[in-house]
Formats: C-alpha cells, sequence, structure tokens
C-alpha cells in the first residue's frame, strides 16, 4: 500500500510527462487527478490504520548506496508523523489537481504543469516517508526542484524565472547547512538511518565535536546546521525572501506548494528529528527565537501588502514562525497539530484567491477590487471561513492549534519562550487586522474595478516612485514594473474590468468546499489526539519528549488569561480592521501619510531583497568578474603561458603551418624522454 | 588472439579502425560517409569489446585482473596491461563515450574528414592505454600520446584562437610531463622496476617520496586542472570541436585523477600525507574561484568549462580526504562528471550547429521552439548542480563526507560550492533557455532531431540510473579503496613507530 501512495504519483508523473503532448492535455489531467485521489484515499486508510491501531512500520524499497560505514536504503518509515504527513500533502494535492483543471483550462501547457504537479508530490511524499536523512534530503531538494519549475511555469515572463531562481539558490543556502548536519550526524552516529541515531542520541548527551575550530555541544551543532536547512525550506527570518517571490507560480502551486506541504517540510523535519532536538536545548531556543521574530516580522508586512497573494504569502511565512515556537518550546506535537490545520485553511484562502483571480480575470491587487461578495458568493463564503480558521474563531482548526502554540509559550517558562509568547500574540492581533483587511477590501466596500476604474483607493494615499518600489496611485501601467506589483498571475492580465467578475466553475468550487470542512472540523476532531489526552497513544512515540519535558501538561494548568489572550487580539484585528476599512475608510491612507518611514519600511519588506542584493549578489558577481579578468587573464596567464608563448611566438615566426610545427616539436621533445630512458636503462644494464 | 588479452584487444581495435580508414581513398562524399561509419563501427565494437571485459572482471578482488604482459623494452620494462576496480569504470566510461563523440560530428566536421576520425581513433586507443598500463613507462607514453592527437583535435579542427589554445595546452602539459618523466627514472634506479604491481608493494623512503610526489603532482595537477594551473581548459574547451570538448572533459581530465590514485597516493603515502593540506588549499580555492569565475561568463562553453574545474576540486579534495567516502566518492564523481559534462558539451554542440554561437547573449527563450531540448538540457543542469536523483549529487556528496571527516574547514568552504553551482547553472539555463523568444536569428531553430535524441537518451538514462542505483560503480571502487587505505595504514603505522623510536 505504501508503494502505491508514493509512487502513484510518480507514475502519474511519467506518464503526463513523456506522453503528455501525445496524450493531449485533458487525458493527462484526469490520469494525474485520478492517481493523486487514489493515494490520497489510501492515505487516509493509513492514517487512522496507523494513529490509531498498531501500523507503524518499515517498508525497505531498495538500497541506494553502501560506502564504507555509510550505508543508505531507499526506504519508508511509516508512524504516525508520517501517517499525518501522508494525508496533508496527499489531499491537498488531489484537490489542487481537480481544481487546477479548472483553473488551467486556458493554458495550452497544462500537461506539463500536471506532471509538475505529481513530481513536486512525489517528491514531497519521498520527504516525509524518509527512513534516513539522506533519502530526506532526496525528497528536500526534489521538492525545490518541482518548485523551481512550478515559478517559472510561465517561463515568457521574466520576472517568474528571476523568482524560480532566487527560491532554489535561497533554498539551497539552507541545503549547505543541511549537508553540514547530516555530515556531523554522521560522524557522531556512524550512520543516517533514523532508527540508528534515535535510540543512540542519549549517549551523545554531552558529547563535544569541533567544528571550525571551536569546540561544541556536538547536539547543539548539529541541530543548528540541520534548522538552517530548515529555516532555506520553511522561509524563516532571513532564508524568507524568496517565498513571495514565489507567488510568481500559477495560484495553485502557491496553495499546494508554497502553504500547505512544501515549505512546512522544515517543520517536519525538527519534528522528525524530535529525540535529537530535545537533547540540544540551546538549539531549541535557537528554534523558538526564530520561530518568533519570523512570526512577528512576516505579520507587520502582511499589514500593507497589496497583491492578494503576497498577504497570504506573508500569513504563511508567520504561520510558519509560530510552528517553529511550538517546536522550540518543546511542544512538538503543537507545532505539528498547527502544520496540519494549517495545510487546510490556508490551502482554502490560496485557492478562494484564486477563485477571485480567476473571477477578476487575472488582477491580483485588492485595491481594485471591492464589492466582489454580490458577484462571488460561494468563493466569498469560503473566504470567510478560511479568515475565520486562520484568525483562530473559536471552535475553527486555527482556534485549536495557534492558540496552542501560545500556550506552549507562555508555559515554557523561559525567556525565549516568554520572547515568542510576546511575539506571537501581537503577530495574532496583526493576523486578524490584515486577515481582516483582505476579507474588506476585496469582498466588501465599492467596487473598484471596471471600466477606467485604476484610480481610486491607494487607500494608503502614499505617493511612491519607481525606486522606492511603491506605485502611485492610479498610474497602472507602473504597476507591472512595480516591484510589488508585478505579481500578476497571468501574462494575459490588464484587461480587467472589460468582463464583470464570475463564479468559478464546479470543479473548482468542490476542492474549496471539502478544505472548508477541513478548515472548520481538523481542530475539533483531532485536537484530543494530536495535544490533548490521547497524545500517547496517538503519536507512539514517533514525536519524542525528554523525561523533563512536561511542557503539554503545563499549558493545562495556565492562568486563565493565558488561553483568552490570543481570542482577545483575534477580536481586537477583527475590530480595527472593521473600524479601518468598512466604517471610516479614509483612516489608512491618513495613518499611511502620518508614518511615511514605517510605511515604506514595512511595504518594502524590511528592505531584506535590497540588502541582500548589496551584500552578496552583487559583491559575487564583482568578484567573480575580478577573478576571471584579473586573476586568470592577467595574473595567472599574464605570469604563466602567455608570457611565455609571446617569447615563442617571436621565435617560431615564419612557420607557416604553426599547428603541425607544434606537433613535430612535442613529439621530439617526447622521443628525446624515451630516448634518455632507453639510453639510461642500456647504462644500467652495461654494468 | 596470439597470445594477447583483451585489454590489448581494446588498444588494437581502434587502430584497425584508423588504418581502415586511411586506406580510404579520395575526398568524395561516399569516402567521407565510409569513413563515419567505418569510425562509429570500430567505437561501437570496441565498447562492445570493453563490456565483455566488465563481465569478466571479478568486482570483489582488489588484485589487477586481465593481466598481460609482453616483452618490450628490456625484460625490465615490459608491455603490461591489466585492470582494477579503480581503471575498469574508466576504460568502460572512455569506450562508452566513443561513440557519441562520432555520433556529435557527423555532420559538423567538414574539412579533413578521415583524418579527423583517424585522429580521434587513436586518442581512444591512447586513453585506453593510460588506465590499463602495468607498467610505468608505458602509462608515460600512453599519458603523454594521448595528447598529440587532441592537440590535433584543437588546432585543426577547432575555432578562430584554436593556435592560441593549443599552443597553451601544449606549453603547459609539456611543463608536467618533464617532471614526471625525471620522477619516473628516479623511481626506477631506487626501486629497480617500473612495474607498477612492485611499486606499489615498495616502500620509498619518506624524503624521495616528497620530491617524486611533487613530480607527478605537477603532471597530474596541469591535467586536472587545479588551481591555478587550470587557464588551459576553458581556452581549449571554447576553440575544440564539440567531440573534443566531450572527450577533454569526459576522459583527458579523468587521466590526472587517475594518476593521482594510482600513483601518488599508493606509492607515495607519506608525501600525501603531508601535501594533503597543500591538495585541500587548491581544491577549495578551485571550488570557490572558479565557481565565482563561471558566473560571470559570457560563454556557454567557457561556462561549464569552469564548472568542470570546480568539479575537480571535489575530486582532488575527495582523494586526498583518504578515507572510504572521499576515495570512492572522488572516484565516483569522475565517472559522473564524464557523463554528465560530456552531455553538456554535447548539448552546447547542438545549439553551436544552428547558430554558431556560443555567445550567451545570443540566445534566450530557445525553449519556445524547443521544448525537448529545455528538458535535456534542464536535466543536464540539474545533475551539474549535484540535484539528488542524479549522479552528479553521489558524487559530489561523498567527497564533502569524506571531507568533512578528516577537516570541516574544508567540508564547510567547499559546500559553499553547492549554492555557487545553482546559482552559475541556473542563471544560465535562464538566459538561455527561458523568457521569450525575441532574438530574430532564433525564430527558425529547430528543435532536437533523430540523431541528437539518440544521442541524448542513453547518457541521461545512465546519468538518472547511477544517481538512484550507483551500486554498479561504487561497488567496484569498494574492493581497492579497502586495499589502498590498508596499505597507506600500514605505511602510515610504520612512520609512526620510528617516529616513536627515534625519540
Amino acid at each position: 500500500m505504501y508503494h502505491a501512495i508514493v509512487f502513484l504519483p510518480l507514475v502519474g508523473f511519467l506518464i503526463a510527462g513523456i506522453f503528455g503532448r501525445v496524450l493531449g492535455a485533458r487525458p493527462s489531467e484526469l490520469i494525474t487527478t485520478a492517481l493523486l485521489f487514489i493515494a490520497a484515499v489510501l492515505s487516509w486508510i493509513s492514517f487512522i490504520h496507523v494513529g490509531f491501531g498498531e501500523g507503524a512500520t518499515r517498508v525497505q524499497v531498495a538500497q541506494w548506496m553502501s560506502v564504507g560505514d555509510l550505508q543508505v536504503d531507499w526506504a519508508f518509515r511509516i508512524d504516525t508523523l508520517t501517517a499525518m504527513m501522508l494525508v496533508v500533502v496527499n489531499t491537498v494535492s488531489a484537490l489542487v489537481h481537480l481544481y487546477s483543471i479548472g483553473y488551467m483550462h486556458e493554458d495550452p501547457h497544462r500537461p506539463r504543469f500536471f506532471a509538475y504537479l505529481s513530481l513536486f508530490t512525489f517528491a514531497m511524499l519521498m520527504l516525509v516517508t524518509a527512513d534516513n536523512l539522506i533519502q530526506m534530503f532526496f525528497g528536500w531538494e526534489g521538492v525545490g526542484l518541482a518548485s523551481y519549475l512550478l515559478i517559472g511555469f510561465w517561463y515568457q515572463k521574466d520576472s517568474a524565472n528571476a523568482a524560480a531562481m532566487k527560491a532554489f539558490i535561497v533554498n539551497r543556502v539552507g541545503d549547505f547547512g543541511f549537508l553540514l548536519g547530516i555530515f556531523t550526524i554522521f560522524v557522531l552516529f556512524n550512520g543516517v538511518t533514523f532508527d540508528g541515531i534515535f535510540p543512540r542520541v542519549a549517549e551523545f548527551a554531552n558529547a563535544r565535536f569541533t567544528f571550525l575550530g571551536i569546540e561544541w555541544h556536538a547536539l547543539t551543532i548539529a541541530c543548528l546546521l540541520l534548522f538552517m536547512g530548515a529555516m532555506g525550506k520553511s522561509a524563516q527570518f532571513l532564508l524568507h525572501t524568496w517565498l513571495p517571490d514565489a507567488m510568481e507560480g500559477p495560484t495553485p502551486v502557491s496553495a499546494l506548494i508554497h502553504a500547505a506541504t512544501m515549505v512546512t517540510a522544515g517543520v517536519f523535519m525538527v519534528a522528525r528529528l524530535s529525540p535529537v532536538f530535545e537533547y540540544a536545548p540551546a538549539a531549541l531556543t535557537v528554534v523558538t527565537v526564530i520561530g518568533g521574530i519570523t512570526a512577528f516580522f512576516a505579520a507587520t508586512i502582511g499589514l500593507v501588502q497589496n497583491d492578494i497573494k503576497r498577504v497570504i504569502a506573508y500569513s504563511t511565512c508567520s504561520q510558519l514562525g509560530y510552528m517553529f515556537v511550538g517546536l522550540g518550546v518543546g511542544a512538538y506535537s503543537a507545532g505539528v497539530f498547527h502544520l496540519f490545520t494549517h495545510a487546510f485553511f490556508k490551502a482554502l484562502l490560496f485557492l478562494g484567491a484564486g477563485s477571485v483571480i480567476h473571477a477578476m480575470h487575472h488582477e491580483q491587487d485588492i485595491r481594485h477590487m471591492g464589492a466582489l461578495r454580490r458577484y462571488i458568493p460561494f468563493t466569498t463564503a469560503m473566504m470567510a471561513v478560511g479568515t475565520l480558521a486562520l484568525t483562530g474563531f473559536p471552535f475553527t482548526a486555527g482556534y485549536y492549534s495557534k492558540d496552542a502554540i501560545i500556550e506552549a509559550a507562555y508555559a515554557a517558562h523561559s525567556s525565549a519562550g516568554s520572547f515568542a509568547f510576546l511575539a506571537t500574540v501581537v503577530a495574532a492581533f496583526m493576523t486578524s487586522f490584515y486577515s481582516w483587511r483582505l476579507f474588506f477590501l476585496t469582498f466588501e466596500g465599492t467596487a473598484r474595478w471596471g471600466h477606467g476604474h485604476h484610480t481610486p483607493s491607494a487607500h494608503e494615499g502614499v505617493e511612491h516612485d519607481e525606486s522606492g518600489h511603491d506605485v502611485e496611485p492610479g498610474s497602472h501601467a507602473q504597476h507591472e514594473h512595480g516591484h510589488d506589483d508585478h505579481a500578476h498571475d497571468d501574462h494575459a492580465h490588464g484587461h480587467h474590468g472589460s468582463h464583470m467578475p464570475h463564479e468559478s466553475p464546479l470543479v473548482m468550487l468542490v476542492p474549496l468546499l471539502v478544505l472548508a470542512i477541513g478548515a472548520v472540523l481538523a481542530g475539533v476532531i483531532f485536537h484530543g489526539a494530536f495535544i490533548g489526552e490521547g497524545y500517547e497513544e496517538f503519536w507512539k512515540g514517533a514525536l519524542f519528549t525528554g523525561p523533563n519535558n512536561h511542557i503539554l501538561e503545563t499549558m493545562h494548568h495556565l492562568p486563565g488569561w493565558v488561553p483568552l489572550l490570543p481570542t482577545i487580539m483575534m477580536i481586537l484585528g477583527f475590530l480595527v480592521a472593521v473600524y479601518m476599512y468598512i466604517i471610516d475608510a479614509k483612516q489608512p491612507a491618513k495613518l499611511a501619510a502620518d508614518h511615511p518611514i514605517l510605511y515604506r519600511f514595512l511595504l518594502n519588506k524590511w528592505y531584506f531583497d535590497e540588502l541582500y542584493d548589496a551584500i552578496f549578489v552583487r559583491p559575487a558577481m564583482a568578484i567573480g568578474r575580478f577573478l576571471w579578468r584579473t586573476g586568470d587573464q592577467r595574473i595567472i596567464d599574464g605570469l604563466g603561458p602567455d608570457g611565455i608563448s609571446a617569447r615563442v611566438l617571436d621565435v617560431t615566426r615564419g612557420v607557416v603551418r604553426v599547428q603541425t610545427g607544434y606537433v613535430y616539436h612535442y613529439a621530439f621533445a617526447m622521443l628525446i624522454g624515451v630516448a634518455a630512458l632507453v639510453t639510461f636503462y642500456l647504462f644500467r644494464g652495461a654494468h | 588472439m596470439l597470445g594477447f588479452g583483451i585489454l590489448s584487444g581494446l588498444l588494437i581495435l581502434p587502430l584497425v579502425g584508423a588504418a581502415f580508414i586511411l586506406t580510404l581513398r579520395g575526398d568524395s562524399e561516399a569516402a567521407r560517409s565510409n569513413a563515419r561509419w567505418a569510425a562509429l563501427a570500430t567505437t561501437i565494437a570496441t565498447f562492445l569489446l570493453s563490456l565483455v571485459a566488465w563481465a569478466r572482471f571479478d568486482v570483489a578482488s582488489a588484485s589487477f585482473q586481465l593481466v598481460e604482459s609482453h616483452s618490450w623494452l628490456t625484460e625490465t620494462i615490459r608491455f603490461k596491461l591489466g585492470v582494477d576496480g579503480f581503471s575498469m569504470p574508466l576504460v568502460l566510461l572512455t569506450t562508452f563515450l566513443m561513440p557519441f563523440c562520432i555520433l556529435a560530428s557527423w555532420e559538423s566536421i567538414e574539412n579533413r574528414v578521415k583524418e579527423y576520425f583517424v585522429a580521434f581513433l587513436v586518442l581512444e586507443t591512447t586513453m585506453i592505454g593510460v588506465f590499463c598500463a602495468l607498467d610505468l613507462v608505458l602509462f608515460y607514453l600512453f599519458f603523454e600520446a594521448g595528447l598529440i592527437p587532441m592537440f590535433l583535435i584543437i588546432g585543426i579542427w577547432g575555432g578562430k584562437r584554436r593556435i592560441y589554445a593549443s599552443f597553451k595546452f601544449f606549453l603547459y602539459t609539456l611543463l608536467g610531463s618533464v617532471l614526471m618523466l625525471l620522477a619516473i627514472m628516479a623511481m626506477y634506479w631506487a626501486a629497480g622496476t617500473t612495474d607498477i604491481p612492485t611499486l606499489l608493494a615498495f616502500k620509498f623512503a619518506p624524503n624521495l617520496q616528497i620530491w617524486l610526489w611533487l613530480a607527478f603532482f605537477a603532471s597530474f595537477a596541469v591535467k586536472m586542472p587545479m588551481w591555478p594551473v587550470h587557464t588551459w581548459l576553458p581556452d581549449a574547451h571554447v576553440e575544440a570541436p564539440t567531440a573534443g570538448s566531450v572527450i577533454l572533459a569526459g576522459v583527458l581530465l579523468k587521466m590526472g585523477g587517475y594518476g593521482f590514485i594510482r600513483v601518488s597516493l599508493p606509492m607515495f603515502p607519506d608525501a600525501s600525507l603531508y601535501f594533503a593540506p597543500l591538495v585541500y588549499a587548491l581544491s577549495v580555492i578551485a571550488i570557490i574561484y572558479t565557481s565565482l569565475v563561471a558566473l560571470m561568463q559570457e560563454d556557454i562553453k567557457k561556462l561549464i568549462a569552469y564548472s568542470s574545474v570546480a568539479h575537480m576540486g571535489f575530486v582532488t579534495m575527495g582523494l586526498f580526504s583518504m578515507n572510504e567516502q572521499g576515495i570512492q566518492g572522488a572516484m565516483f564523481t569522475m565517472i559522473s562528471h564524464g557523463l554528465i559534462s560530456g552531455a553538456l558539451f554535447l548539448s552546447v554542440g547542438v545549439i553551436y550547429d544552428r547558430m554558431h554561437t556560443r555567445e550567451i547573449k545570443a540566445y534566450g527563450g530557445l525553449v519556445n521552439r524547443m521544448p525537448l531540448y529545455a528538458v535535456v538540457f534542464l536535466i543536464l543542469t540539474m545533475a551539474n548542480v549535484a540535484l539528488p536523483g542524479t549522479s552528479g549529487f553521489i558524487g559530489e556528496f561523498l567527497t564533502l563526507m569524506g571531507a568533512f571527516r578528516s577537516n570541516t574547514w574544508v567540508a564547510f568552504f567547499a559546500a559553499t560550492g553547492v549554492i555557487l553551482s545553482a546559482a552559475y547553472a541556473l542563471w544560465l539555463y535562464r538566459r538561455v533557455v527561458y523568457g521569450p523568444l525575441e532574438k530574430p536569428a532564433l525564430q527558425g531553430i529547430t528543435d532536437l532531431n533523430r540523431r541528437e535524441i539518440i544521442t541524448f537518451a542513453p547518457l541521461i538514462l545512465l546519468i538518472i540510473y547511477y544517481g538512484v542505483q550507483p551500486g554498479p560503480i561504487l561497488d567496484a571502487f569498494a574492493a581497492p579503496t579497502d586495499a589502498l587505505m590498508n596499505s597507506v595504514q600500514a605505511a602510515l603505522a610504520t612512520v609512526k613507530t620510528a617516529a616513536v623510536a627515534a625519540h
């Protein structure tokens, strides 16, 4: 069964990828989608089997490599954590496949699109079923490849190509750490399989390891290096810059890869390695702090973005920060639970956004939307459900998982935990605000689209220029070039307003409905098993907690105001959004005008892209050019062959057939060598 | 076969083909066609014969196999051939790549067709000879003789600056080979033989080892090429015809690495240990330096040439880490790089044949008219950046792991190559393949034809197959690596005992 779950998407990829052009678009779509649905159903069966039965197992597929002590197999490690990820990946992927049949129906390259989607799913499944670190790395880079291909799916758009490249390279920065982490683990444990590592972690609790001349606590440095990989893949603070740009890809891709599954790979990795991280408290502190910073920082940027997809992208970034906070304070199951519920409501929000974009004929700027509720009521309702779940409205999914993380951060009683608590509480307020801002600007208020209706509502009212990356309200022509606003979902945009918004076809609405059901119910149904009384029975040791880790119990005995705080924040955020976007719509512009520096700082994403460009990209190019022109051509060649050859050419000038001349020289030199050798032998032989 | 074994057959077969082509008269289209087909048939036959050799080869054994020995210069300098786990895969790589070179030259070579194929077949003999020779003098002869056909191929059938490139190639290699010859003489003086299996068991005095190691290093480092003697390679690649580049990157560069594993490491273990930091430093510089240089290249072939230098940095780093992962990884990288870079140069040849330029700027948006080509180039690009699932990953991963075990600094700096390679390779791909097709000259460009598809299919299948199942190659390296490690460790142990005794 597990072979089927993992390899059916691969089969779909191969069929659609190799025979897609022969088969045609529709058969490719149907085959890949059908295979994914089969895999999804099997995943749910195995999830129930493993989570609520006795199904944990290891499935050997083949040997990969065997070099000295390094033994690596292709194998599946099936436990509750894996089974849960199988459900998340295959369910969302199947729904996204289905949705894409509608969303992409005008695209001429549909077989390629579906092949990529299936390839991604296969790589992601290899990642989550990995039995060892190297297979995990295979899946890790495989999803990176699929993400690269899908972000750059519309290869005619230069911005898409740039975003694809950026995603791959920034991820490689994380992988650099991941690789070194794998090596550290290998040197310590003399193996890379989880079965070989986990039981022996305690032996190394106090081991030291010298890395780069510094003696470290061995497990801490290993975990920190591995976490660097997680930061790249999960777009954490410092390595987050690729995720917003990744919105250049088609919207179903954003839902599947850049919200529900791939970006959670880092969270999965830390959870999978919880037996190791549990013995590296310093590393866990770093995880907590980075998670807290990301949750806060991404939310601040989300407050002012105007592209519907970018708002949700920053929201994803922020929510990933929450998950890491959960992991970092030792409440692994809370982090993983949020991963699980987040997959449903964030995929819902993205697919809903896709439905809006579809309705608006590829308009993505929420300043050019408004009053869409009357035209696309079903999408509006679904988006409302997603927003409620994200902001943590009582008894929706986010209410259980997000609040659990905030409580865990408080319960950690450490300085990192307190910091993370503060950051996540403030972020909860901002999450609620930007989510409702998005909702109101899109679905409520006055319609700011239609004939010649380009000017109205840069509500912030600040004038921006190209270099400031902001766009002057009203000059739509510039939007296409502005740094913020180039993320239109298709090259065929710009003719919005000529049609009325229309509701999407059924094939797109059904996935929304399914995900909405998940967003409402996933919390209620599963919170007992994931983080509550059913914890031990459900996880069966898949997540490891040390003997001194009592955080899940402490969480249930907090002062009464702590569990209430996130809900209060949620309500506050909602009220502020109502005030600013429904009651007094002039407020946002006024606020932005009053604080232009802060506003620009946020709108330009804390200037990270500019910073990295200045300290990494341009210097690398300058050094590269210097080494080439000066190092290779002037110094090495100048002192070496060119200098000599200039002299020799003087001598041989006049030789007409230069090339054969040199061969003779060369052959002659060799003959002299052989002759010398033979003479030498003869000389010796004579004695 | 008159007392000659299968390895002699591998050496003779291409020469027979070459002799046959020489007998062809005239320069008519028919004669050219005959020359092409004869060359193709010869290389395929050689490949099949090498498969027979592979079938008779026992992977589990660390000793030399298929050995044959004929009297030659003197009683002590014999014409001795044999292969072990290190050399057998390299022989296969050579014979496997040759038919692709012939196919790649099918239409693009238009003048002196017969001579061209003769040069290639002679080159094949010398390359196989290097990997099979079990006598140092014989090794030297093949090692140096191979340069002549390569020199001719660049100098006669090359691009505009072919004279400069071939001259540079000549200067560099001459420098190394003279020193190597002196070292071989010194070894004969000390050990009384040039027989490689005997020399492998011989213990050279530590002081002598240092000098011998340096002399061989001069030759092998140029061949690899290692920084800072690498600048001949980009020029040679740029000027060489496509098939010349394939052989240069695919096989000739491996002679340096093979030399290290056949001569330097096992025969001079003390000196190798002594110089390991030097090799590490040069390897790491090569990886970072040439990756940065590759980033800024404007010529596709030059970019790939620089990336080859970086990959060879991984090889030297792995070899001198002196543990299983490092050595086997380095050997694997050589094979895998032979396939990947060979295929990459072939794919550059595809568009060069159509547009007659290698300028990156001249391209852009090829995917619009060449979707198949875009797929092929994508897979090769990903293999070049060592994506897991391609053979490139296995080698890079193992060499880094080996280096990490012996020195974390080396692995740390070398691993930045993982980031940089992605940067230059993907940027190249973006500029050449992606984007709108706007340049007027490209409007009529055609996708891969059937001959090109046949050329790429086996290469790509092997690159992916060995990425998923590297066992067949890695296992061949296992036995000789163990033997090498044992002998090196034994040598190091005696040095240590001696040092203790001296105090």
